[in-house]
């Protein structure tokens, strides 16, 4: 009985023990499950930056687009993942005092352009069309790797635009512009498409909070410069280089940025407040309501940074070189110089060739046309002048 | 995790035995040199080149892919070391023979600098000779300008039919050939390319070194397009292994040329120093490279007391036949460790000890000395007046004292600029004569289909000059690969001449645009008839007469009358 009874305390004791152990385990797993919840779940990182001004005096559009590349890229995006497309070359442009050179801060202070930098679509290429392609993924086959959007669904795009635009639009390349609506169902088609996580979309134009007004896919995220009816307005000009080189929403957001690295806790609610209306003289806006996690908990550089999940393993493995491989490789250089007959470079201008050509000897073709009638006429008005009788001399 | 060990143990297993270490002598070698030459009029030039040559020859490979069974036959060609791999992939998918790609900004002056090592159209210049294993060349000429416009980060893509053309004549593949098959190559021209560092980068994350060691590290962009002249190209071609040639190497030479300009970048001083062209100096030579070497051109600069003056001076000099003449150049070889020890930088100077009385020289394109006029050099503009008709003229200038040589011209013209060939006269000497022999003498292909024109002004491809010019001071014959740069870049069975290739510039045509005032000036002269023609006729047949009663005044009689009754005069 005392051994029943004490086997059973014992019993208790032990199932007691478990329960709690396996309370303490779930909970720790709900903690967990909770954290991951509110991270992030994107695993690369994708930017589409994009100016869409031709001619110098737009030359701030251009530096506007240049920071944040530079941003992004020290952040850890690299260029295999940045699709860039600048309208207008100003950097080598004859009316650049400095060639290769885009700054964004008067007195020549940061070159935005580097010496690294990679536009994968440049000049005329930048259209609405080559836009929309990239965007949605319909690209001809021969595009090139470095110009094609491969994101996934568990990619977080970056998505960037200035230049000029107005209430619903925005212009490209001076000559056709793309509106919200256009852009909003480009932005559907991503969705249903999969070909996002999340997405952070920033304009810096005239009226820029037009743009965002129709997205309706979820997972979108917009700052705008400017709201409806307002202008955004460029930075500061430089005297020696004769333009103004930045807008100033941009310019604070770069600001913003350079204090950025790739581990800092900054959320997207420090990101809102840049520029507030006493700097930048138009207002900021931006659209939250199709995002899924709370603006405080979305980390700067889950957008702007790169995520690289690196695991370390003990593990080594070693390659090593296959005999038979080499040794079928030195039988064929050995074969090379018994099958092959010495060969020759072209001769590269053949003299011979043109000097010395003979005329071509045409062939003979029998008259027609107009010698054939007037030989015709001549021995007509002959036989008929001096009559048939000469023929006999004749033939 | 657990499956994963006796994965790898298999994969050991499947790799093979482990044998001795067996040595592979490497397949390929790396050769770079910058040249630097003093033009006459105050500017230098600089002209890179870097050569890899890859022993291996991709088409055999290719071929025993079929015939061997094995499944890692094709690491055979995926090993790259110094070759990069981009290129290589390249020359493999698409059956190359050769490519060459150039990108230019600026325009050669040859009259005031001499002829140059190597010239290239303002623009973006691509030509393609394929292997005779491709069947449909214009699709693979298509996809191949698309795949380089992503590598270097150009527009080639606008590259389609209407741009390019077949020449029969004027290009001849460079490497080895069995054969000239003009069907098979494919030239084309961009003159609007722009150039920037975007360019630069790719070209030059393609060296082996890639601007951390070496001749690259003076490649800095900022410096480079502060220039008169850049102009950077790709060239790959096979060539031969060895001296009989039984076997293909294949040539990757990456050449970058520019021109400083002495007024704009020197402040008028004609003393440079390569931290004044490059802001950088040569700290080491390039690990990977074979030869590593700097070439200053030191001829003909000890006439007239003035003298050319290079700093640190050089432990070997190297004289021979450059372009027609003799020319002497100052060797400073990295790779040799007494010319980087002391400094652990070399940063050659130019000195010229000029002669204080030629203060004029600082000012104005002056020369000390008459620059050296170029055998053959070429203009081209165009004439004519009025929208609707033209003359596009090209002048070709020899100016060798006693020797004709045969010039070949290559003219490419969008399909919308009409030519009309019977018109085409050559002027020499004064005297006129039309051509009236067949081809080779004029060969005209259209280019291209009609598609819709774009809104912008043509810009006419530079045309390309071929020349056979015989020098003046003969060549010794030599293995024209393995020496440097500056030796004939273009094989030519005769030693006493050399062969040269010139671009003129791009021209700008206007062409006439149609008279949008024409629906206004419409609208007024058909008013205008209708109005003074039909109306009349229609009023002199239509127009009736009646009489009519005069009107009694109305209301302003009557009130005229109230107010002369009220006066006492008679009524009205």
């Amino acid at each position: 009985m005392v051994a029943a009874f004490s086997f059973s305390k014992g019993l208790t004791t032990l199932s007691g023990l478990l329960l709690l152990s396996f309370g303490s385990l779930a909970a720790s797993q709900i903690e967990d499950q909770a954290e991951q919840f509110f991270r992030s779940g994107h695993t690369n990182n994708w930017a589409v930056l994009v100016c869409t001004s031709r001619f110098w005096f737009n030359y701030r559009h251009v530096a506007n687009t240049l920071s944040v590349y530079r941003s992004v890229k020290r952040l850890g995006i690299p260029d295999s993942h940045i699709v860039l497309m600048l309208a207008d070359d100003m950097a080598c442009n004859p009316r650049n005092p400095k060639p290769a050179t885009v700054f964004s801060h008067k007195n020549m202070e940061l070159n935005v352009y580097g010496d690294d930098v990679e536009v994968d679509y440049r000049s005329y290429e930048v259209t609405v069309e080559n836009f929309l392609r990239v965007l949605t993924g319909r690209i001809p086959p021969s595009t090139p790797r470095s110009k094609r959007l491969l994101s996934d669904d568990r990619s977080n795009i970056l998505i960037y635009m200035t230049g000029h635009g107005g209430n619903g639009f925005l212009k490209f390349q001076d000559s056709e512009e793309i509106t919200n609506i256009e852009l909003a169902d480009a932005f559907e088609q991503m969705w249903q498409k999969r070909r996002y996580n999340e997405l952070l979309f920033i304009i810096d134009t005239c009226q820029g909070a037009s743009m965002y007004e129709r997205f309706y896919s979820p997972n979108i995220m917009a700052l705008a410069s400017s709201q409806v009816g307002e202008d955004s307005l460029s930075h500061q000009p430089d005297p020696a280089i004769g333009v103004h080189l930045m807008d100033r929403y941009t310019f604070y957001v770069l600001e913003f940025l350079e204090e950025i690295n790739p581990a800092s806790q900054t959320n997207m609610n420090d990101l809102f407040q840049v520029c507030p209306r006493s700097l930048c003289v138009s207002t900021p806006g931006h659209r939250t309501d199709l995002f899924q996690r709370d603006p405080k908990n979305v980390l700067i550089t889950d957008f702007f940074g790169s995520v690289r999940k690196v695991e370390i393993t003990t593990e080594t493995i070693s390659l090593q070189p296959d005999l038979e491989i080499m040794e079928s490789r030195d039988k064929k250089d050995w074969m090379d110089e018994e099958l092959m007959e010495p060969l020759q470079y072209a001769e590269q201008l053949p003299v011979a060739q043109i000097i010395h050509q003979k005329p071509k000897l045409k062939d003979w073709h029998p008259p027609g046309g107009f010698i054939l009638g007037l030989w015709a006429l001549i021995i007509m008005v002959f036989f008929k002048t001096y009559g048939i009788k000469h023929m006999k001399f004749i033939f | 995790m657990a499956a994963a060990l006796p994965l790898a143990v298999l994969l050991l297993l499947l790799l093979g035995p482990v044998g001795g270490g067996h040595a592979e002598p490497p397949r390929d070698t790396l050769r770079e040199e910058l040249v630097i030459t003093p033009l006459p009029s105050g500017d230098v030039a600089a002209t890179f080149q870097f050569r890899t040559r890859w022993d291996s020859d991709l088409q055999r490979e290719e071929g025993e892919r079929i015939t061997l069974e094995k499944d890692n036959c094709h690491l055979l060609v995926s090993h790259y070391r110094l070759f990069p791999k981009a290129l290589g992939q390249l020359i493999s998918k698409y059956s190359l023979r050769e490519l060459h790609l150039s990108f230019t900004q600026g325009f050669w002056r040859t009259r005031y600098w001499g002829p140059p090592f190597l010239q290239a159209p303002s623009g973006a210049e691509l030509w393609v000779w394929f292997q005779d294993t491709v069947t449909d060349v214009d699709k693979s000429w298509k996809e191949l300008s698309n795949v380089l416009s992503g590598i270097f980060c150009a527009s080639l893509n606008f590259i389609d039919s209407t741009n390019t053309v077949t020449p029969t004549a004027s290009f001849k593949p460079l490497g080895l050939a069995n054969g000239t098959d003009h069907s098979f190559l494919r030239y084309a021209v961009l003159p609007r390319e722009v150039v920037c560092t975007e360019n630069l980068t790719p070209w030059k994350k393609l060296l082996p070194c890639s601007s951390k060691a070496g001749l690259s590290v003076l490649l800095k962009a900022d410096r480079l397009f502060h220039t008169s002249y850049h102009s950077q190209a790709v060239h790959i071609r096979p060539v031969c292994r060895n001296t009989r040639c039984t076997s293909i190497s294949w040539e990757l030479r990456q050449t970058l040329s520019v021109v400083y300009d002495a007024f704009v970048t020197g402040q008028g001083k004609k003393d440079w120093s390569l931290f004044r062209m490059f802001s950088r100096t040569l700290t080491e030579p390039c690990p990977l490279a074979s030869e590593s070497r700097v070439y200053v051109d030191i001829t003909s600069y000890h006439q007239d007391n003035e003298t050319l003056e290079v700093s640190p001076p050089p432990t070997t000099t190297y004289q021979d036949v450059t372009l027609g003449t003799l020319k002497t150049y100052a060797v400073y070889d990295l790779l040799d460790t007494a010319v980087i020890n002391n400094s652990r930088n070399l940063n050659l100077q130019l000195k010229w000890k000029s002669p204080p009385a030629t203060g004029a020289l600082n000012r104005g394109l002056v020369f000390a000395e008459a620059p050296p006029v170029p055998f053959l050099y070429a203009q081209r503009y165009v004439s004519g007046y009025g929208l609707h008709n033209g003359e596009l003229n090209t002048l070709l200038y020899n100016t060798h004292p006693y020797r004709a040589f045969p010039v070949l011209v290559l003219d490419t013209v969008p399909w919308y600029l009409r030519l009309y060939v019977h018109t085409l006269t050559i002027t020499a000497k004064g005297k006129e004569n039309k051509p009236t022999s067949r081809p080779p003498a004029v060969l005209l292909a259209p280019v291209g289909e009609p598609h819709i024109p774009t809104a912008r002004l043509p810009l006419l491809s530079p045309s390309v000059l071929s020349a056979l010019v015989p020098s003046v001071v003969a060549a010794k014959p030599v293995d024209w690969e393995e020496s440097p740069l500056f030796k004939s870049l273009y094989p030519v069975s005769d030693s006493s001449s050399y062969f040269v290739r010139l671009y003129t510039e791009p021209l700008l045509v206007n062409l006439p645009t149609p008279d949008f005032s024409m629906p206004y000036n419409v609208i007024c002269l058909t008013c205008t008839v209708v109005a003074v023609c039909y109306g009349s006729f229609y009023n002199l047949l239509t127009r009736t007469f009646h009489i009519e009663e005069p009107s009694t005044g109305g209301l302003a009689k009557w009130l005229a009358n109230l107010i002369r009754r009220a006066r006492g005069v008679p009524p009205l």
